[in-house]
């Protein structure tokens, strides 16, 4: 079996996050591999663990600047076997479909020889949050799609998944290959162990160029994209902020600023 | 006057407030035509619509098969027709639809938007992103758009004229799709506006102890609904459905009230946008405090009661 994980390097959320030009910020320094795929690569590395040794090999996948290396590495830290960045300047600024293309096409070339069963992803990205990745991407490779799956078992050739939706709590199932994407409730992810760390030192990570994926720089990128930041500002801090200390009329004092503000 | 689709939220025939100010949003923008997925709707959603200044409900009946996003997906395609800006709430499931209509059509589409509006010919919308302490203004270069919009960032607002809306069905034929669902077991509706409309919410975390007596009693109070951290939701003191935060509901309601919550990044991303925010903490070095327009240094188990006392007091007056 073959999965491959997609990593993603965001702003590290301790950090002031910012926009430069209409783009996320992103530097080395105050960068990371996204939260929320910790857990993506939590549960490729449960499936591994599942079955007999040699019999699965997870590969990272990540795209972006040289930066983003940090986010494979991450992975590789992790435990995952393999580590793919697609790395051509041409990708800056693609938006969601952009994304979606490129990385479908890192997967069909990682599945040149063994093909590809399951690709996991993070249920969102924690600097932009809009969770279209998966789906786009499950489009983009005519996998069946198993999104926000708070649960997932592999078994017979088949994923399923628990995915919990306000109105009920479904249970899908597909045929591989699959895409799944998995939320925060699926598992707790590992702690990296100073033995992977230091051999994710040395671990090769294969760079990829459009070229490569064989995608015209054109189609993606940010004069691709369907949409254009065309202002982005610091919003102002809240002003009149008020802290009181309760010395026996911090009630008092709450009601009288929910009363005073009308929102009683 | 361009058609703008709406894609209605309902519970049964309950159409939720959401899709309301997103048909009010629609007005500005052109023409609203309501999508219904589901069994056809009754007269009096129907006729809610209509107030709102639905021209049409286009109706696609598509079964417990609409719950895999593809099915769901070429059902809302069928019947957005031509219409160039399709507006849906911004909820992880529409977030799933909305993306597949815009692979299909070549729209662009900007999702957790606060607002949207015409400048030359292209939708551009506001939002706010980085858990609410940045604006962002998007255009839609494509000429398709599609809009999720967050609950409560529009007003609510009747149309002053309108018609009956026509109730128009949909035929579409169902696409093969590799998802099989195995099994649906319905949640039981919450009393009250759900988390993410509600425009009041307490939370309640880890400073709780478990105990949600004080914060459900707050919540009944201002009726609002009732939240929690993801430290609470994890001891399970509380249902997983009242998380706030990134990865739980987005929520910006006029008054967010956190009561022993610490104010996480992860939490704050997740509430930073609500109108006024109030915290209840002991530790006057908690982050909630940064962002807090008023708060109260003290235990929650002694300022909480005298609040409510004062807050029964004002309304009986
Ligand atoms: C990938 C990821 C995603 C996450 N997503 C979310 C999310 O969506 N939502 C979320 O909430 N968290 C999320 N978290 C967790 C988040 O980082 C915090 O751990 C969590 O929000 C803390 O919950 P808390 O504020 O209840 O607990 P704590 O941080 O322990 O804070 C409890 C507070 O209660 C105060 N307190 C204690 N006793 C009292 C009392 N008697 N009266 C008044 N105050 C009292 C304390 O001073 C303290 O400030 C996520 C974490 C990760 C890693």
């Amino acid at each position: 079996m073959r999965i491959v994980v997609t990593v993603k390097f965001v702003p590290d959320l301790q950090s002031t996050r910012s926009f430069t030009e209409g783009t996320v910020t992103r530097t080395a320094d105050d960068g990371t591999m996204n939260e929320l795929d910790e857990n993506a690569v939590e549960a490729a590395l449960q499936i591994k663990e599942s079955l007999p040794e040699g019999e699965c090999e997870v590969f990272a996948l990540t795209m972006g600047g040289a930066d983003a290396t940090a986010a494979v590495r991450k992975a590789l830290q992790l435990g995952v076997d393999h580590a793919v960045h697609v790395n051509d300047d041409a990708v800056a600024g693609s938006d969601v479909f952009g994304t979606a293309t490129v990385l479908a096409a890192a997967v069909a070339k990682i599945g040149e020889e063994t093909p590809v069963d399951l690709v996991i992803t993070g249920m969102a990205a924690l600097d932009g949050l809009t969770s279209m990745l998966p789906t786009a991407l499950a489009h983009k490779l005519g996998f069946a799609q198993l999104t926000l799956a708070s649960a997932l078992t592999v078994a017979d050739d088949a994923a399923t998944i628990e995915r919990h939706l306000p109105d009920a709590h479904d249970t899908v199932s597909a045929k591989l290959p699959a895409l799944v994407s998995v939320t925060d409730e699926a598992n707790k992810p590992r702690y990296p162990n100073f033995k992977l760390i230091m051999a994710a030192r040395s671990k090769p990570i294969a760079t990829y160029s459009l070229a490569d994926l064989g995608i015209d720089p054109a189609s993606v990128g940010a004069l691709a994209a369907r949409t254009t930041v065309v202002d982005a500002s610091p919003r102002p801090p809240r002003e009149n902020r008020v802290t009181v200390t309760d010395k026996g009329e911090g009630g008092v004092a709450l009601a009288d600023f929910l009363i005073e503000r009308g929102l009683v | 006057m361009s058609t703008v689709a709406v894609l209605v939220e309902h519970r049964g025939e309950t159409v939720a407030q959401p899709t309301l100010e997103a048909l009010t949003l629609a007005r500005t923008l052109g023409t609203p035509v309501a999508i219904w997925l589901g069994d056809a709707p009754a007269a009096d959603a129907v006729s809610l619509l209509g107030e709102y200044g639905a021209e049409e409900v286009r109706v696609v009946s598509l079964g417990e098969a609409g719950r895999v996003p593809s099915v769901a997906a070429a059902g809302v395609t069928a019947a957005v027709g031509d219409a160039p800006v399709l507006i849906v709430v911004s909820t992880f499931v529409n977030k799933e639809i909305a993306t597949l209509f815009a692979l299909e059509t070549g729209a662009g589409m900007v999702v957790d938007a606060a607002g949207a509006e015409w400048v030359g010919g292209r939708i551009e919308t506001m939002q706010t992103v980085f858990a609410a302490t940045w604006n962002v203004r998007t255009r839609i270069n494509a000429e398709r758009a599609v809009v999720g919009v967050r609950p409560n960032t529009t007003m609510a607002v009747a149309a002053e004229a309108h018609g009956a809306a026509s109730v128009v069905p949909v035929a579409v034929e169902t696409p093969e799709v590799r998802e099989t669902i195995m099994s649906v077991e319905p949640q039981a509706v919450p009393d009250g506006a759900p988390l993410s409309e509600a425009a009041v919410v307490v939370s309640g975390g880890r400073g709780t102890g478990g105990d949600y007596t004080l914060v459900r009693e707050l919540a009944d109070l201002l009726g609002g609904a009732v939240g929690a951290s993801r430290d609470a939701t994890d001891e399970g003191w509380i249902g997983h459905e009242h998380m706030v935060g990134q990865t739980g509901t987005t929520v910006t309601p006029a008054l967010y009230v956190a009561c022993g919550i610490s104010g996480a990044v992860h939490h704050r991303g997740g509430m930073q946008a609500s109108g006024t925010i109030v915290a209840v903490n002991i530790d006057p070095e908690a982050p909630i405090f940064e962002i807090a327009d008023f708060g109260v240094v003290g235990d929650l188990g002694d300022v909480l009661p005298q609040a409510m006392a004062r807050i029964r007091e004002h309304k009986g007056a």
